[in-house]
């Protein structure tokens, strides 16, 4: 019995290395995030898994799908971004919109705020997987993945 | 070209810019171009025109104008005339008017049905120049 609890300790905390590795090599406090809704139809569907990188020299630019945190609120969003407005020092202001959305996102930022910032960003979509998500939506609260809209 | 007021900036007054466009696209891939784009493992490609330019105000501009959707299957060639920008082509500011060089390009997202997600630009642009005066009334 000791062996098995010690085997399974081994096996946790190989698992929450890789995890914290992951978020290090990709610069993102959220390296994989699980697609929650049909807003970015039909390129992702609700269950796909997508692998972000947040890289702090790459710049953002206008058709990279980024995912991002409007200020004070917990959920990340995935979407495109169809504006930049770059200052010579790197300040950059952008906007974003669901693929499959009619109108852009400034609905979903707080009051007053019409354009995301760098530092609301998470990460950008470097790769994704369909339906692999779909387990942690069925599980809900599975520790390792955050979930995403 | 207009005047307008805009909300969403910080100042009362931006430049809204109105463009069209005709397109005419081939996506290719392989090395003599020969390969269509739509191998086993793209599900679409989401196209996109571009607005790139400078302003006093801001280094870099890139406003997107107009996307589709491309499902595989769909056809790799574009011929599009006439068509009209589907956003709003505000600029942070009045840096539209006057400004020569403005370019247009258009770009691609692949979307595989499974690994990496790659932005591709196309390799023709187009510069258009913005008149010195705004129109005041012009129907769209």
């Amino acid at each position: 019995l000791y062996y098995q609890v010690l085997n399974f300790a081994m096996i946790v905390s190989s698992a929450l290395m890789i995890w914290k590795g992951l978020i290090v090599i990709t610069g993102s406090e959220s390296p994989i995030v699980v697609v929650l809704s049909g807003s970015m139809e039909p390129a992702f569907h609700r269950g796909d898994l997508l692998f972000l990188t947040n890289f702090h020299d790459d710049p953002i630019r206008a058709g990279e799908i980024v995912v991002f945190k409007v200020e004070g609120r917990d959920i990340p969003i995935v979407h495109r971004v169809i504006k930049i407005h770059e200052k010579e020092n790197g300040n950059i202001k952008f906007l974003t919109k669901g693929d499959n959305n009619e109108v852009d996102d400034r609905g979903l930022y707080i009051e007053g705020q019409n354009w995301l910032e760098k530092k609301d960003v998470v990460g950008r979509a470097r790769g994704f997987l369909p339906y692999v998500g779909m387990v942690t939506i069925i599980m809900n609260d599975y520790p390792k993945f955050k979930v995403c809209i | 070209r207009k005047n307008v007021e805009d909300f969403t900036g910080p100042r009362e007054r931006s430049d809204l810019g109105f463009v069209t466009f005709d397109i005419t696209a081939d996506i290719l891939y392989g090395k003599n171009g020969l390969q269509t784009i739509f191998d086993w493992n793209v599900k679409q490609l989401f196209l996109y025109l571009s607005a790139e330019y400078s302003t006093k105000n801001n280094a870099l501009n890139q406003v997107v104008l107009w996307d589709k959707i491309m499902l595989r299957g769909d056809n790799p060639r574009l011929f599009l005339k006439d068509m009209k920008s589907k956003y709003f082509f505000f600029d942070d500011g009045n840096g539209l008017k006057g400004n020569r060089n403005v370019t247009l390009t258009l770009s691609w997202n692949v979307v595989p049905n499974a690994g990496i997600l790659p932005l591709v630009t196309g390799s023709g642009h187009v510069s258009v120049p913005f008149p010195d005066t705004y129109e005041t009334t012009k129907s769209y």
